[in-house]
């Protein structure tokens, strides 16, 4: 019963934690284009619309600035806009993309979706068992030349932003080598199918954008568990397990591997944010169907539904995600049903 | 300031990554300082002849708008880094005031709900919102868009300060000084203060990292002002117009390798700094993968 509170009280705090992370990202995206000065996205399309050489009336202006207005949810006091918006957004009402009109952003989202899901899921699942399993041989042993390669190789990638490794990348084995294609999921042409032929082109053109979060997730895994094992690794209860003659192996996986592995799945949480705006990143540099594209394109034409719908979609994404990395961290450490908060 | 000065000299002969870090980085400050005595106006183009490779009239080549690519990447650099400054600077006041308050008030409402939006901070994705952002307010200078990025980026560094500072409160000055009526501002400024200095200081560099990776990507985006000279607005310029395709090779080389040696003196910089502070806390470098 005891454990059972004890875990009640952990699952609320953290359920406080994800609600709290989507109130204030679905406001401050409320906020945006009513507080920033000329923001008005009603005022911006007219002006779009000037600027394009149309000569409009005044009062066929007013008449459109009010329309707009309504079609925005920009009418009213700013309290009641921000009932209306937070009902749209719980009904998934996200609006009509401007430009591909009049298909519903939630439709372009969910079209997109699985190529995102697919390349983050894959490549942070592989690239977090691998760091993990080498930073803690790394961290626990003296290192034999292939790890000594994996430390200095992460160091090497670490500091460099992203969007540039994704870049040199692109630039080496698509423009220089040629060995694989430049943008794309998918051959142009065939059909998204089960067949082997299409399969075997999603891999081909997946295989870029994947290895490039792959090197930069195994490289931040590796450097975080290594420092963390090379910490435990001093305590007393590991000395005494050797001095009873335990094989390394044995110490490695259930004694040191074990106790920092809650921490290592906490940082997984809690870089499910950056890991995301990674695959944005990657999804742009490689022409990637899923979200980032979407939203590069939104941004190139002025969508404003369609980036605003993305980022509403991406902030909830995350909040979920993180929740749902934290509710599984109580089955790999016990000792969270008990200490208080 | 003695002592400033002897850990500076000791870490410089000890550590190979802080002498190479503190090397390049006086290196790209030199460049920087290039900048003052350039002949030509950074906002301006067409002014030399277009896409000349690297000679020795220009050293490092020209750009396809007709710009010394030279001079340009010293003013992109000096403006680069001034906005990593902005951000650090000021996202370090708010850093500094949630991490104390938090670390003194330890255990209490305040500390739990200054802890939970410092979750709530980190975890929010950031970069979907600054495209949202720049989307509706296209005419931000850099000067506003780094206010904007002060103000996410605080939460990881609070907790490090609020943790140092939980610890402090525990030492016994801290009952010392409390019984003999020091006050809680006089404590934190005169007492506190100097002990997190180190970790405020390596955050800094870490900030600026991480500014610095938002801001080429946004430039690259073509998100930012694109008529001033950054290392992320060069870059975009170069992409935009097919510098990889036409074989102006130097107009993409040269900033990415500039890119690399800032950001690779900045890191090797702040582990060295953080294994000398405390080995223990070279995790706080875990925010890689988002730049």
């Amino acid at each position: 019963m005891r454990d059972f509170l004890g875990f009640l009280k952990y699952f609320i705090k953290r359920l406080l934690v994800s609600l709290l992370v989507i109130f204030i990202g679905v406001s401050v995206v409320f906020l945006i284009p009513r507080l920033v000065p000329g923001a008005n996205p009603a005022e911006m399309a007219i002006r779009r619309l000037q600027m394009s050489g149309a000569y409009l009336p005044a009062e066929s202006v007013e008449k459109m600035k009010q329309a707009l207005l309504k079609l925005y949810g920009l009418e009213g006091s700013l309290f009641s806009q921000y009932i209306r918006f937070w009902r749209e957004v719980l009904r998934g009402n996200l609006g009509p993309s401007f430009a591909s009109f009049p298909t519903p952003v939630i439709t372009l989202i969910s079209r997109s979706l699985p190529w995102t899901v697919g390349l983050l899921a894959l490549t942070t699942i592989l690239s977090w068992f691998t760091g993990t399993i080498l930073g803690g041989i790394a961290g626990y042993k003296n290192k034999g030349v292939w790890i000594r390669v994996v430390e200095i190789f992460s160091n090497a990638v670490r500091p460099i932003p992203y969007y540039i490794l994704a870049l040199l990348l692109l630039i080496l084995f698509a423009y220089v080598l040629g060995w694989f294609p430049t943008g794309g999921a998918y051959q142009i042409g065939l059909a998204p199918t089960l067949s082997w032929s299409f399969l075997k082109s999603v891999v081909k053109y997946g295989f870029l954008p994947a290895i490039s979060l792959i090197i930069v997730g195994v490289g931040a895994w590796f450097l975080n568990m290594e420092n963390l094992v090379s910490n435990i690794t001093g305590e007393y209860f590991v000395r005494f397990a050797r001095q009873m003659g335990l094989r390394d192996p044995i110490i490695l996986k259930s004694y040191v591997m074990r106790l920092a592995m809650p921490a290592q799945l906490t940082g997984l949480g809690l870089q499910l944010g950056f890991v995301f705006n990674g695959t944005i990143i990657t999804e742009i540099v490689f022409n990637y169907p899923g979200l980032g594209t979407l939203i590069y394109t939104a941004i190139m034409q002025s969508d404003y539904n369609l980036v605003m719908g993305t980022t509403l979609f991406s902030i909830v994404a995350v909040a979920l995600a993180t929740l749902i990395v934290d509710l599984l961290l109580p089955l790999i450490d016990p000792r969270i049903q008990y200490v208080q908060g | 300031m003695r002592a400033f000065v002897n850990t500076v000299r000791k870490l410089f002969r000890t550590d190979m990554r802080f002498r190479f870090g503190v090397i390049a980085l006086g290196f790209l400050l030199i460049f920087v300082l290039l900048s003052f005595f350039s002949p030509y106006d950074p906002r301006s183009s067409y002014y030399v002849p277009i896409s000349r490779p690297p000679s020795l009239k220009y050293l490092f080549g020209t750009t396809g708008r007709g710009q010394d690519l030279f001079w340009l990447l010293t003013f992109a650099l000096k403006n680069s880094l001034i906005f990593g400054l902005e951000v650090a600077l000021l996202s370090r006041i708010i850093a500094i005031i949630t991490g104390v308050v938090a670390g003194y008030r330890g255990g209490t409402i305040i500390d739990n709900v200054l802890t939970l939006f410092c979750d709530t901070f980190v975890v929010l994705p950031i970069f979907p919102i600054l495209v949202f952002l720049r989307l509706v307010a296209r005419g931000m200078t850099f000067s506003t868009l780094a206010v904007v990025l002060a103000l996410f980026g605080w939460p990881w560094d609070a907790r490090l300060i609020r943790a140092q500072v939980l610890s402090l409160r525990e030492r016994k000055f801290t009952l010392t000084a409390v019984f003999s009526g020091k006050s809680i501002f006089d404590l934190i400024f005169s007492e506190y203060l100097l002990h997190i200095l180190p970790i405020v200081l390596a955050t800094t560099i870490n900030n600026m990292l991480w500014s610095l990776g938002l801001e080429i990507t946004l430039s690259i985006l073509g998100l930012t002002p694109l008529d001033i000279p950054t290392m992320g607005t060069v870059t975009y310029w170069a992409i935009q117009q097919q510098a990889m395709v036409t074989g102006a090779w130097w107009w993409i080389l040269f900033p990415i390798v500039f890119i690399i040696l800032l950001f690779t003196s900045l890191y090797l910089l702040v582990t060295s700094l953080t294994s000398f502070i405390n080995p223990q806390l070279r995790s706080i470098n875990m925010r890689e993968v988002g730049r």
